[in-house]
C-alpha cells in the first residue's frame, strides 16, 4: 500500500502521502531513541540482577531446582516475625508521617506561596542531607546520655534516662523523620490544587469550619495523601539503614535479615528468596493500592 | 442596540436540546420572603489601596441588583463582604433588621453562585445540591424531594446521579444555581456566573436567570464586568469604580443619563465631544447650541453621542429645533452583521462612530469612503455630562 502511494500521486488524493508517512515514522523513531540509554540501564542493573536473584532463590544445595529456600521460611518462626516487624514498622511509620505531615502540609497550603516556599525549605533541607548523617544524628539525640535525655532530666521531666533508641521507638522516630518529605510533597501539591472557592462554597452553604474540612477539604486532599502514604509505605518495606542503626539489633526488618544471612552464612539462595518474597509482597501491596486508588481517582475526579 | 436586545429575548435559540428557553414553572414569586440589604460606610483597604471606599448601598427586597465595574473596581470585594468571605475594615451590613458584619459566612444564610461554580467534585449532582440540606438536618425523602424539585427548576430532572465531570459548562452552571437556592435563602449572590459560558449560551442563561429570579422572588446581587449583561438582567445597576459607588439606577437611566464620563464610557458605546460654555450658560459644539449648563460655571461639559442614536441626514440637512447636524467625511464603514459601523471625521478630524441597521433603508448606500456626509442627532437624544471626557 505504501509502495502504491509512493508512485501513486497521480490521483492527487495521495499527493506525497508515502513521504509524509515516512517522515512521521522517522520522527517517532527519533523520539523513541531517547529512551534507549534508560532501557539499557534498566536491563543491565534491574532486569538481569533480578532474574539472577530469582534463579538463585530456586537453587537447592545440590545445585538443582528446589523450593527449599522458601520452605525454610515457613519452617522457622523467626522469618514470620521478621515479616511482621517489617509491616509493623512500615505501617506505624506511615501513620506517624500522616499524623505529623497532614497538619504541616495543611499549614503550608494556607500560606502565601512565597512563605510556603520558605517553610518548605525546612522540610526539604534535611531531605537533601545524607541519610546516614541524619540517622546518626538521631542516635546522638536519643541515646542514653544523649541530648534529649540530658535535657529532660535537667528540666526534671524524668529522673533516670529513658530508653529511646536501639529499639522500636528509636527506629520509628528516625524512619518517620526520614520519610516525612515523601508524604508532604504530594500532599501539599494536592492541597494547593484545592480551589479556595470550594471552602467558600462549603461555608456559604452552611458548613461550619469543622464540617467544611471533613466533608469537603479532607476528601479533596485524599488522593494526595494516598499517593504520599503509598510512597512512604513502600519505601519503608525495603528500608535498611535506619532500623540497622537505631534498632540496635532489636528491630529486624527483611533487608536487615538479608544482610545478616549474606554476612554470616553466605547463603545466597536464602537471601534471594527473602528478597523475592519482599518484592512480591511490595508489588501486591502496590497492586491493591492501585486498585483502590483508581477507584478514588474516579470518585474524586482528580484534576 | 441594547434596548432592542432587552425587548427581544427570543433571539437566542437552541444549542443544547435538553435546555429549553425558560424555566418551566409559573412566574408568581413564591418561597420565603426576600430580605433587603443595607450597606453603610463599608470600607476595605488592601495596603494603601481602597478596594471599597465608604460604600453606601441599599438593595431593595426582592430586586435584581447588578454590581457593574471593570476588574479591580471593588465589585467582587463588595460581594465577598456581603457573603462574609472577607473582613471589611469598617462599616455595616444589614440583612433586613439584622446586622451581619460580624456573622461568619456559614451563618449568613445567603445562597451564592461562584464564578468557578465551586461544585464539589467528590459528590454527584444530587449530593452537591443536597449538601446545604444535609447540613440543616434535612434527611431522607424530604431531602430527595427538594433536590429533585430544584433540579426540575433548573431543567435538569434526572441528572441527580451524574458526576460533576460528566456535565457540560451550562449544566454545571445550573447545578451551582440549584445548590444556591435549594435551602431557601432570602438573599442570592452571583459572582460573574456566566463568564465561563460561550456567547450564545450566556445570552440564554441571562434570560433564564432573570426568569428564575422572578419565580423565586429572592433579593439578588449579581456581579459582572459585562455592561450588556447588566443592562439585560438588572432591575437596577450599581456602577462601581475604584472602590466607590458611581451611579445607582435603572438600566434605562444609567444608559440614557450617565452620571459622568466614566459611566458614559463604560456602558454602551459612545463618542465624547467637548463643549464650550458661553457667558449665559448655553453649551455649544462647534458653534451649534446643544444644551444649557445653567448657572453652574465651574465645570467642563461633554456631549456624549451613542453611535446608534446618530443617523445619516440628507445632503442638504441643517441644524434646526429638532435635529443637530454635523458635517464630515466618511472615513470607514464596517459591516458587522446585524448592523454597520461608520466612522465619520467631523471638521477638525474628531472621529464620530455611527451605527446603522443593515435593512437597506438605513444604509447610506451612496456614500463611499472619502465622501462628504451629514450626520444627524435628535435633540431628545442629547446626553450632556459634566467633566472632561474620559481618557
Amino acid at each position: 500500500m505504501a509502495r502504491a502511494d509512493a508512485d501513486g500521486s497521480r490521483s492527487g488524493k495521495h499527493l506525497h502521502g508515502a513521504a509524509l508517512k515516512r517522515q512521521h515514522a522517522r520522527e517517532q523513531w527519533s523520539v523513541l531513541s531517547l529512551v534507549v540509554p534508560a532501557l539499557i540501564v534498566i536491563v543491565l542493573i534491574i532486569l538481569i540482577p533480578l532474574s539472577w536473584l530469582f534463579y538463585l532463590s530456586f537453587l537447592g544445595d545440590n545445585g538443582g531446582f528446589s523450593l527449599e529456600n522458601y520452605h525454610k521460611m515457613t519452617q522457622y518462626k523467626s522469618y514470620y516475625r521478621i515479616f511482621v516487624t517489617t509491616f509493623q514498622v512500615s505501617i506505624l511509620t506511615t501513620l506517624a508521617c500522616i499524623a505529623l505531615g497532614y497538619p504541616l502540609a495543611f499549614f503550608l497550603a494556607q500560606l502565601p506561596p512565597r512563605w510556603a516556599g520558605v517553610f518548605m525549605l525546612a522540610v526539604l533541607l534535611p531531605f537533601w542531607t545524607s541519610l546516614l548523617v541524619r540517622t546518626y544524628a538521631w542516635l546522638v539525640l536519643l541515646q542514653k546520655r544523649g541530648i534529649l535525655n540530658e535535657f529532660a532530666m535537667q528540666v526534671g521531666l524524668w529522673e533516670t534516662p529513658i530508653k529511646l533508641v536501639h529499639n522500636m521507638t528509636g527506629t520509628l522516630i528516625g524512619m518517620a523523620h526520614i520519610m516525612l518529605p515523601f508524604l508532604i510533597l504530594p500532599l501539599y501539591n494536592a492541597m494547593r490544587k484545592i480551589d479556595k472557592d470550594m471552602m467558600h462554597a462549603a461555608a456559604n452553604l452552611g458548613a461550619n469550619p469543622i464540617n467544611a474540612f471533613w466533608r469537603v477539604y479532607f476528601p479533596l486532599s485524599l488522593p494526595g495523601m494516598v499517593a504520599g502514604s503509598l510512597i512512604v509505605f513502600v519505601l519503608c518495606l525495603g528500608f535498611y539503614v535506619t532500623p540497622a542503626v537505631l534498632g540496635g539489633g532489636r528491630v529486624i526488618m527483611v533487608s536487615n535479615q538479608i544482610t545478616a544471612i549474606l554476612e554470616n552464612q553466605f547463603d545466597w539462595g536464602a537471601a534471594s528468596a527473602l528478597g523475592v518474597v519482599l518484592l512480591v509482597a511490595t508489588t501486591f501491596t502496590l497492586y491493591l493500592a492501585a486498585r483502590v486508588f483508581k477507584f478514588d481517582a474516579a470518585l474524586f475526579g482528580r484534576d | 442596540m441594547d434596548r432592542r436586545a432587552r425587548a427581544v429575548p427570543g433571539e437566542c435559540t437552541g444549542i443544547d436540546s435538553r435546555l429549553k428557553l425558560s424555566f418551566a414553572v409559573t412566574d408568581a414569586p413564591q418561597g420565603t420572603t426576600a430580605l433587603p440589604i443595607e450597606i453603610r460606610d463599608l470600607t476595605k483597604r488592601y495596603g494603601s489601596v481602597y478596594a471599597l471606599n465608604s460604600v453606601d448601598l441599599d438593595v431593595h427586597s426582592g430586586e435584581f441588583l447588578t454590581l457593574l465595574g471593570p476588574s479591580g473596581s471593588g465589585k467582587t470585594t463588595l460581594l465577598m463582604a456581603i457573603a462574609g468571605f472577607n473582613r471589611p475594615d469598617s462599616g455595616s451590613i444589614r440583612f433586613g433588621e439584622d446586622e451581619v458584619i460580624l456573622t461568619p459566612p456559614h451563618k449568613r444564610e445567603v445562597g451564592m453562585v461562584f464564578q468557578s461554580y465551586a461544585l464539589f467534585p467528590h459528590m454527584n449532582v444530587a449530593d452537591n445540591i443536597g449538601f446545604p440540606l444535609k447540613l440543616r438536618g434535612i434527611t431522607g425523602s424530604e431531602r430527595a424531594t427538594r433536590v429533585e424539585e430544584a433540579l426540575e427548576t433548573v431543567q435538569l430532572s434526572g441528572f441527580g446521579a451524574r458526576n460533576i465531570d460528566q456535565l457540560s459548562g451550562g449544566q454545571r452552571q445550573r447545578v451551582a444555581l440549584a445548590r444556591a437556592f435549594v435551602f431557601g435563602p432570602r438573599i442570592l449572590l452571583m459572582d460573574e456566573p456566566l463568564s465561563a459560558l460561550d456567547k450564545k449560551l450566556r445570552e440564554r442563561m441571562q434570560i433564564e436567570l432573570k426568569h428564575l429570579h422572578r419565580k423565586l422572588g429572592v433579593t439578588t446581587v449579581y456581579v459582572t464586568h459585562d455592561q450588556r449583561e447588566a443592562l439585560t438582567m438588572s432591575d437596577r445597576i450599581a456602577v462601581i469604580n475604584d472602590g466607590e459607588l458611581i451611579q445607582l439606577d435603572t438600566p434605562e437611566v444609567i444608559y440614557n443619563s450617565p452620571a459622568n464620563a466614566f459611566v458614559a464610557d463604560f456602558i454602551g458605546e459612545s463618542t465624547m465631544l467637548p463643549l464650550k460654555r458661553d457667558d449665559a450658560g448655553a453649551l455649544f459644539f462647534r458653534g451649534q447650541k446643544v444644551g444649557d449648563a445653567g448657572a453652574d460655571e465651574g465645570k467642563d461639559w461633554t456631549l456624549v453621542v451613542r453611535p446608534e442614536r446618530l443617523f445619516f441626514a440628507g445632503a442638504g440637512a441643517e441644524t434646526d429645533d429638532q435635529t443637530i447636524v454635523l458635517k464630515g467625511v466618511l472615513r470607514e464603514a464596517v459591516f458587522q452583521g446585524e448592523s454597520e459601523m461608520a466612522l465619520v471625521a467631523i471638521d477638525d478630524g474628531t472621529e464620530v462612530a455611527v451605527r446603522f441597521g443593515t435593512s437597506g433603508r438605513a444604509s447610506p448606500a451612496a456614500s463611499i469612503t472619502g465622501d462628504q456626509v451629514s450626520i444627524g442627532l435628535d435633540r431628545n437624544d442629547v446626553i450632556i455630562i459634566p467633566g472632561e471626557q474620559a481618557a
